[in-house]
C-alpha cells in the first residue's frame, strides 16, 4: 500500500477509536460549546458581542481539537509504548502521522462548522460573508495548532502532568486573544504579546471571514504570523520528537 | 542464503560516559532459535534494541538480514517482528482490531484469525485490549508481532508474567515458529526457558559475552555429576565426574543392608548453574569505592 492509503487506514483506524473514549470527544466537542453557551447566556450578550462571541469560540475550537488534543494524545501514545511499537513496524512515520494528526483536523472542522451553525441558528449570527477566507484560517490554524500540539508533547515528561502544560499554554492564551471580547480593551503589553501568538490571528481571521470585510488582502499580518508559526511548529514537531 | 540472519561484531553502545555494550560479537544463523541471557544491567536490552532499530550504536558493525538497522529501511521491518517488554496497545481496541490494524502494515500477512488462534486468544477477539489480563496481553503482543510473517522474530522476555500452562502455550508457538524456518532472537530471564527453546544461547555480563553455545554444552563444561540421596533421614550430595562407579558402590551397599536407597537423584549441573557461576558478581569488587566530593 502507498503511503497515502496507509495514512487513510490509520485515519479510519484512530477516528473509530476516538468514538470510543468520551472524555477526548467531550474535551473536543462539548467544552467550547460550555463556553459559547455559558458565556452568551451569563452575560447577556446584545448582537455585536456574539459576533464577537462566535468567530472567537470558533478559533478557540480550532485550538482545543488540534494543539490540546495532540498533545495529550502524543503524550499518552508514548507514555504507553505505542509509539514505540509503531516504529518498530512498516508503517511509514508520515502515514502514522498523518492518520493521526487528520483525526484532530477532522475535529477542527467538524466543531468549527458546528459553532457557525450554532451561531447563525441560535445567536442570529450571519452565516460567513467569506468562505474562501474562513477555510484559509481554518487551515492555518490547524498546521500551527497541530504541529505546536506535537512539540508540545516532547516538553510533557508524563500523561499525568500534561494538563498541567497544556493549560498553562491554552488558558493565558485564550484569555488574550480576543476569544470572548473584542481585543481593544487589552493592557498594551498583553496585546503585544497576543499579537505574536497564533490564536488571536486565527480569530481575527474568522471573524474578518464572518463578517463583512475587505477581504483577505486585510490580513496580512494575521497571515504573516501564522505562516511563522506554521513554519516554527512544523520545524520543532519534527526536529525534537521522541519515540519514546 | 547462506548468509547469517544476524551478525554483530565488536558492537559498542555509550549512555554518556556509561559503557552499557562493550565488544560484543556474535552471529544467529537462519532458522535459528538463539538465546541472550544476563542479569540486569547486563547490556542484553541495549544489544536487542540496537537490531531492533531503536538505538544507534556507539562502535562496531551490525547486520540484520543484510541491512543496518540503523537506517530504518521500511524493507527491514517488513520482515521483522519485534515482541518487546511493556509497550502499548491501543486500549480501546479489540483484539481482533489490534491485529487487523496491525497485518495491514505488512505486504504478505497472516490469516488475522488464524494469528489469533496461533497464540491462544480464540473466544477473545471482541475483548478491548485494556481488558485483558496481563498474560492475554503479552499474547496479544506476541499475535502483533506475528501477524505480518516475519521471518525474524525479537522475543524480548516473551513470558514474563505468564502462568505456567500459559507459558507451556508459548514454548508450543516458539517451536512452531521454528519449525516453519523462522529465525529467533530470544531475550530470557527463565534459564529453562531458553534451554527449552535456545539452540544457541550467549550470557553476557557487563556488555560482554562470557559464554555461548548450546545450552547442554554450556551446562557440561563443568563436566560433572551430582548425585545425591537420603541417608538416615540425611542428605549426602557429592559431585563426581562418573557417577557409575559411585552408584554402583551405593546401591550395592543398600543392598546389603537390604535397605532402599532412598531420594536418589543424578544431576547435570543445569544451564541455570553455570550462568549463576558466570555471572556472580564478585560482591567485594562490585561495591564501589566512596567517592570523595570536595
Amino acid at each position: 500500500m502507498s503511503p497515502v492509503a496507509l495514512a487513510w487506514r490509520q485515519f479510519r483506524f484512530e477516528r473509530r477509536m476516538f468514538w470510543r473514549n468520551p472524555s477526548a470527544a467531550f474535551f473536543n466537542f462539548a467544552l467550547p460549546l460550555i463556553f459559547l453557551f455559558l458565556i452568551a447566556s451569563v452575560f447577556g450578550l446584545n448582537e455585536s458581542d456574539r459576533e464577537i462571541l462566535i468567530p472567537g469560540i470558533a478559533g478557540m475550537s480550532v485550538m482545543t481539537t488540534t494543539f490540546t488534543a495532540l498533545a495529550f494524545n502524543v503524550v499518552f501514545l508514548r507514555e504507553q509504548g505505542i509509539l514505540k511499537r509503531m516504529k518498530g513496524t512498516p508503517l511509514p512515520p508520515i502515514s502514522y502521522f498523518g492518520g493521526l494528526i487528520g483525526n484532530a483536523v477532522t475535529n477542527a472542522f467538524v466543531q468549527v462548522g458546528l459553532v457557525i451553525a450554532i451561531g447563525h441558528l441560535l445567536y442570529s449570527v450571519p452565516w460567513p460573508h467569506d468562505w474562501l477566507e474562513l477555510i484559509v484560517f481554518v487551515v492555518l490554524g490547524v498546521v500551527a495548532f497541530s504541529s505546536l500540539g506535537i512539540a508540545m508533547a516532547q516538553l510533557i515528561p508524563n500523561f499525568d502532568s500534561a494538563a498541567a502544560y497544556v493549560n498553562a499554554v491554552f488558558l493565558p492564551m485564550i484569555f488574550i486573544s480576543g476569544t470572548f471580547y473584542e481585543t481593544k480593551h487589552l493592557p498594551a503589553v498583553l496585546d503585544a504579546i497576543a499579537r505574536v501568538l497564533p490564536l488571536r490571528h486565527v480569530i481575527d481571521g474568522l471573524r474578518g471571514a464572518i463578517l463583512p470585510n475587505q477581504g483577505l488582502t486585510s490580513h496580512v499580518e494575521a497571515l504573516v504570523v501564522l505562516a511563522v508559526w506554521c513554519a516554527g511548529g512544523v520545524f520543532l514537531a519534527v526536529r525534537y520528537f521522541r519515540w519514546e | 542464503m547462506s548468509e547469517a540472519a544476524i551478525s554483530v561484531r565488536d558492537l559498542r553502545k555509550s549512555y554518556g560516559p556509561v559503557e552499557a555494550v562493550r565488544g560484543l560479537s556474535f552471529e544467529v544463523a537462519r532458522g535459528e532459535v538463539f538465546g541472550l541471557l544476563g542479569p540486569n544491567g547486563a547490556g542484553k536490552t541495549s544489544t536487542v534494541e540496537i537490531l531492533e532499530g531503536y538505538r544507534d550504536r556507539t562502535g562496531g558493525e551490525v547486520s540484520v538480514l543484510g541491512f543496518d538497522p540503523q537506517k530504518g529501511d521500511l524493507e527491514l521491518k517488513q520482515r521483522v517482528g519485534i515482541v518487546l517488554q511493556s509497550v502499548g496497545f491501543y486500549p480501546r481496541a479489540t483484539v481482533r482490531e489490534s491485529v487487523e490494524q496491525m497485518a495491514g502494515f505488512y505486504p504478505h500477512p497472516r490469516d488475522v484469525r488464524e494469528t489469533i488462534a496461533l497464540v491462544g486468544l480464540d473466544g477473545k477477539e471482541d475483548q478491548r485490549a485494556n481488558r485483558l489480563s496481563g498474560g492475554q496481553q503479552r499474547r496479544l503482543d506476541l499475535a502483533l508481532a506475528l501477524v505480518g510473517d516475519p521471518e525474524l522474530i525479537f522475543l524480548d522476555e516473551p513470558t514474563t508474567g505468564f502462568d505456567p500452562a500459559a507459558r507451556r502455550a508459548a514454548w508450543e508457538v516458539i517451536r512452531s515458529l521454528r519449525a516453519l524456518g523462522k529465525t529467533l532472537l530470544l531475550t530470557t530471564h527463565y534459564l529453562d526457558e531458553a534451554q527449552e527453546l535456545a539452540d544457541r544461547v550467549a550470557i553476557v555480563k557487563d556488555g560482554r559475552i562470557v559464554a555461548e553455545g548450546p545450552p547442554s554444552e554450556l551446562s557440561s563444561r563443568r563436566s560433572s555429576y551430582r548425585v545425591t540421596w537420603l541417608e538416615g533421614g540425611q542428605r549426602r550430595e557429592i559431585e563426581t565426574e562418573d557417577p557409575t562407579e559411585l552408584l554402583h558402590r551405593l546401591t550395592g551397599e543398600a543392598l546389603e543392608r537390604g535397605e532402599q536407597l532412598e531420594g536418589l537423584t543424578v544431576t547435570r549441573p543445569s544451564l541455570e548453574d553455570v550462568y549463576l557461576e558466570l555471572t556472580a558478581e564478585e560482591e567485594s569488587a562490585a561495591v564501589s569505592e566512596p567517592v570523595v566530593r570536595s
